[in-house]
């Protein structure tokens, strides 16, 4: 199935960076098509949020509501899929999703954000949802009784091992560096815990089990020392990695996957604009994700009616 | 036509779950909630027939969607 017709402008990605993009494309009155996997983003998943202006609280998925009512009321076209290629045709961009349909359009705003990274060893794939988890909020309650391990001793791991360690028996946390990196007040509420075990200086090799995980091979980094830990849990919290991959024939990304932007969201590449998480900006940040997605947006619709802002404008001023 | 027969099954703190149920209110479609952070009967329903310990899982007249996936779900319910 094929839609040939060519837009002005799509927008890959719903989170606050390409929600905001697409609330300033309506206004300018773009053509403009959303293609996203899911809405929100990595915000979806905040539990507090305190920084977002004109809200004094709010949690992610509070927020992301809104955000898609706004959007929503600018009747902005949506396809949900994920897009698995982008590549340059002529003068334009053709977008392809995974379920093989194409979009065109003139320009394209990437505001793709970020997934939890993965392990890359055995059973992990195999296993997801069957015991492999990346979202401690959402499933957690699940494993209520169970062992568990959760992989990575950084912030997000050990806000995993503290809402486990209410509700399971056991809880490994897994680091491979040689000391845990999370914050320290939440690190002591860990370790005063009897029924936390921490490993550092472990990888892990493989998960394995039956229809569902019954343990995890891991690895001592210093004396190579094998074990398998009995556990029907394993949560994977070693960061995030950016969803670029679709987008690395048409624009270089850096050694981290992010695609580099200069202060316009411009990437580049005459037409192609990135915002957000995706990105090289250091401040993944829900306030500035949104403040991006505006600029891109912007950049756009100056790319689309050919009236870049001149030079020597600035100098001017 | 008869309504569809949906039920979701959900814990309270995930964030998805939270979408899911409130593009059903959206729709006007109405749904069994089951909260399988305490339900563990609903959790063991759950898991028998999603094969998977993850939430939310959605089932439509016996059809099963794992994961708040829109155009599928929207496939069941037309």
């Amino acid at each position: 199935m094929e839609s040939k017709r060519e837009r002005e402008l799509i927008i890959i990605g719903a989170g606050p960076a390409g929600m905001t993009a697409a609330v300033y494309a309506a206004r300018k009155q773009l053509d403009t098509l959303v293609i996203t996997k899911d809405v929100g983003g990595q915000a979806l998943w905040s539990s507090d949020i305190q920084n977002y202006l004109g809200f004094t609280f709010i949690t992610g998925a509070e927020l992301v509501k809104r955000f898609e009512e706004h959007v929503r009321s600018f009747g902005v076209a949506v396809e949900y899929s994920s897009v698995t290629k982008v590549s340059s045709v002529d003068d334009s961009f053709e977008v392809v999703t995974e379920d093989n349909r194409r979009f065109l359009a003139r320009a394209l705003i990437v505001s793709s954000g970020k997934s939890p990274r993965t392990l890359n060893v055995p059973g992990e794939k195999e296993f997801l949802g069957r015991g492999v988890a990346y979202c401690a909020t959402c499933d957690a309650p699940l494993f209520a009784g169970k062992n568990v391990a959760v992989v990575g001793g950084g912030n997000s791991g050990l806000d995993a091992a503290v809402q486990l360690m209410r509700i399971c028996p056991h809880v490994y946390i897994i680091e491979v560096a040689d000391q845990l990196r999370g914050d320290e007040a939440i690190q002591n509420t860990v370790l005063r815990a009897d029924n936390v075990t921490v490993l550092t200086g472990t990888t892990v090799k493989e998960i394995r089990g039956d229809s569902f995980v019954r343990s995890v091979v891991v690895q001592d980094v210093h004396t190579n020392n094998i074990r398998e830990l009995d556990v029907e849990g394993v949560f994977v919290e070693i960061g995030l990695s950016p969803n670029s991959d679709f987008v690395k024939d048409v624009v270089k990304l850096n050694k981290w996957r992010e695609i580099p932007v200069d202060c316009g969201a411009r990437t580049g590449v005459p037409g192609l604009f990135a915002a957000g998480d995706v990105t090289d900006v250091p401040q993944k940040q829900i306030i500035c994700a949104a403040g991006d997605g505006a600029k891109a947006a912007l950049g756009a619709y100056s790319y689309l009616v050919r009236r870049p802002v001149p030079t020597d404008w600035l100098k001017s001023q | 036509m008869p309504a569809k027969n949906v039920i979701v099954y959900s814990t309270p703190t995930c964030p998805y779950c939270i979408q899911v149920k409130e593009y059903l209110k959206s729709k006007n479609i109405p749904f069994t909630d089951y909260n399988v952070a305490t339900d563990i009967e609903a959790r063991n329903a759950m898991v028998q027939k999603s094969g998977q310990l993850g939430v939310p899982v959605i089932e439509v007249d016996g059809e099963i969607v794992v994961g708040f996936n829109r155009s599928k779900l929207d496939q069941l319910l037309s």
